[in-house]
């Protein structure tokens, strides 16, 4: 899960992580009294779940109240576009509001698990302000890299090593270290996938703050992390994505027209692949679980058929143990209840299957069974050409 | 011989007092898996699946000589069971628990370094030597005695891919799903190494998908050091980037991850890669006739 800026500061803050003063707004009302009170000038930031904001104007330093309450109007309300938004944009709903600081120099820090050696490393660059992928690829002698020992978390000489790698000396690489080992504090404390802070900052009188703060939560962490949770901001995610995630139905939303109803992750991106290789393109990526009960598959018939774009519907569920029968039974229950007009292309393996594809054909409903994955897509795709 | 599991397996199963830990602890009895003890804290001393039921792990490997572990605990429990079995001992640990959170992965990784425990998982199907033993919610019955090794990070993906090579009469040696996150405690390479000093393999499918650069990995190993034939797939060639795939570590970060780079790693490593995964059986059955 994702948080806004002001969310992660604020949560960062909490556990010693320096930041400029800041105050969330949702008009421009509150975003000139949060100025008037933080004193000029502000930076005025667009609130949205993507980064990129600088570049395409969502983020503007004023000097006065008249021109806060123009920066926030501007923002407000309207869509910002950035590289990172694809271009329908984003809709800014919320602003951050903060003290203008000097800047000495923009400096990279973050912490995230290491896939490879399972343990959470620190990456930091001296080269700020820059996206970090870019840096690794043309500079990779710029990037620092620790492995934290997770038993033990960040150590002091750890830190230090990071802060005087960056170029720091005196006791802004004091404030540096304490900076990285606070931060390390809020990774681990918060269940973060990744925590980033570009650029952290430096300031002309050697204070280190946090310019910017992407936090990411692990999402199978958010049960115990109920104060996280509860920011979530479904504006920001696709209206069926937070439906389907209400269900527990792992839900993406894509541009093609075949609906996909799939048991399994890896098995619902193969089939999307297959979909593609035959011709026709994906409408979605839907896992409705290893298990696939009856009442899933109507959850996931619903959303699924209540994207305008999907035009012919593919499931494809290797039950294994699962009883096709029963499966067949809720398909058809699902069908009749939700009144799917849509024509269904059917693949499924699992303990009598030869009853459910003839419960299925005899339905009355537009199902039509396929005997593979390739038998499966080539159908929809008929179907998908016929319509 | 096969790897990891067979008819020396001695299984006890974490979590077998649950709904679905004593269906699937079951179901791998049923499939001939030698089954040997529960536990469950607090419910040491009672008795489930027809076998003894033990507060720790310990004292279940003490008393029972378990030497595999299967883990079915609930998510908030299931990173401390692993470690407990890890901790124990116990040779094999195979976790299917699914969405357990990652710094709790981390730290019974850490906890568990340096013993002599593999840990399977989690997130996974578990590991089946056709014949055999069972250790692990797939479905048994699709699966045929044989020589292909199968390896892979999906769970019903790998049941079709098994599906495709047993209706063209190709056998397994041992199919394992090494599981969907990021921190996992068997890699592409673990398996690959096993089953090159496999005489019962001959050949393999490695099943990967976008995210980390696990298959990168394989593919540096097998250049190097595997002699048999692999065929491969990897998941998510229409996947977005950015956005994660059902698997926690499925996620196309950076532009890093991409099924494409996967797909070249494997080709330029002399693996057979099909773009369809309803080619890989085809694929297979290629391979061995080319030998």
């Amino acid at each position: 899960m994702n948080l806004h800026e002001h969310q992660a500061k604020a949560l960062l803050a909490e556990y010693g992580v320096a930041t400029p003063r800041g105050q969330v707004a949702f008009t421009a009302e509150e975003a000139v009294a949060a100025a008037d009170g933080l004193g000029y000038p502000v930076v005025v930031k667009a609130q949205i779940h993507a980064g990129g904001r600088g570049k395409a104007g969502g983020v503007r330093l004023v000097r006065d109240a008249a021109a806060a309450r123009d920066a926030a109007e501007a923002l407000l309300g309207n869509t910002l576009v950035t590289k990172q938004t694809g271009p329908e944009g984003r809709l800014v709903r919320r602003l951050l509001v903060e003290e203008g600081v000097d800047i000495a120099r923009e400096l990279y820090a973050s912490f995230l698990v290491d896939r490879s050696s399972g343990r959470p490393i620190a990456i930091a660059s001296a080269a700020g302000g820059m996206d970090i992928e870019e840096v690794a690829a043309t500079d990779p002698d710029r990037i620092l890299t620790v492995t934290v020992d997770p038993a033990v978390g960040l150590q002091p000489f750890q830190a230090r090593r990071l802060a005087f790698g960056l170029g720091l000396s005196g006791r802004t690489a004091g404030r540096a270290a304490r900076f990285l080992t606070s931060l390390y504090r809020a990774f681990d404390g918060l269940d973060a996938s990744q925590v980033e802070i570009n650029p952290m900052l430096v300031t002309g009188d050697g204070e280190v703050l946090a310019l910017d703060a992407k936090v990411s939560v692990d999402d199978s962490a958010l049960f115990r992390q109920p104060r996280v949770a509860s920011l979530r901001d479904v504006h920001e995610e696709s209206p069926l994505e937070v439906e389907a995630s209400r269900h527990h139905l792992n839900y993406i939303k894509l541009d093609g027209s075949v609906g996909c109803m799939v048991n399994g992750a890896g098995l619902a991106m193969a089939t999307m692949d297959i979909v593609k290789l035959a011709g026709a393109s994906p409408a979605n990526f839907l896992d409705v679980g290893g298990g696939a009960n009856a009442e899933q598959i109507e959850n996931a018939f619903r959303i699924l058929s209540s994207d305008p774009s999907v035009r012919a519907v593919l499931i494809n569920i290797f039950g294994g143990i699962l009883r096709c029968d029963r499966l067949a039974e809720g398909l058809i229950a699902a069908v009749r209840s939700l009144g799917v007009t849509l024509p269904i292309v059917i693949r499924m393996e699992g303990t009598n299957v030869e009853i459910a594809r003839r419960m299925l054909e005899e339905s009355g409903l537009d199902f039509t069974t396929a005997s593979s994955m390739q038998d499966a897509a080539e159908k929809v795709v008929a179907r998908l050409e016929a319509v | 011989m096969a790897i990891l599991v067979g008819s020396e397996t001695r299984l006890l199963v974490q979590g077998i007092t649950g709904r679905e830990g004593a269906f699937h602890t079951a179901q791998c009895r049923d499939y001939g898996t030698t089954l040997v003890a529960g536990v469950t804290p607090g419910k040491g001393g009672q008795e489930a699946v027809g076998v003894p039921i033990f507060d720790t792990v310990a004292e279940a490997v003490e008393r029972t000589g378990a030497n595999t572990s299967l883990v079915v605990v609930p998510r908030p429990f299931a990173a401390d069971a692993i470690a407990e079995a890890m901790d124990a001992g116990v040779g094999l640990v195979v976790a299917i628990t699914e969405n357990i959170p990652a710094r709790d992965m981390v730290r019974a990784m850490r906890a568990a370094e340096g013993g002599p425990s593999r840990l399977v998982g989690p997130n996974c199907p578990g590991v089946i030597t056709p014949g055999q033993a069972k250790v692990g919610i797939m479905p048994g019955f699709i699966h045929r005695e044989g020589s292909v090794g199968v390896v892979s990070r999906s769970g019903t993906l790998t049941y079709e891919a098994v599906h495709q090579l047993t209706e063209r009469g190709i056998g397994q040696s041992t199919c394992i799903g090494i599981g969907g996150d990021p921190v996992i405690g068997t890699s592409f390479v673990d398996v690959l190494e096993r089953f090159e000093a496999d005489e019962e393999t001959e050949a393999v499918i490695l099943i990967g998908e976008i995210g980390g650069s696990a298959e990168e990995e394989a593919a540096d190993f097998i250049r190097r050091r595997f002699s048999k034939p692999v065929v491969g797939f990897i998941a998510g060639q229409t996947a977005p980037p950015g956005r994660r795939m059902g698997h926690a570590g499925a996620i196309v970060m950076g532009g890093k991850g991409t099924a494409a780079d996967k797909m070249e790693a494997l080709r330029s490593a002399g693996c057979r890669v099909v773009e369809s995964p309803a080619d890989l059986g085809a694929a297979m059955e290629a391979s061995l006739a080319a030998r």
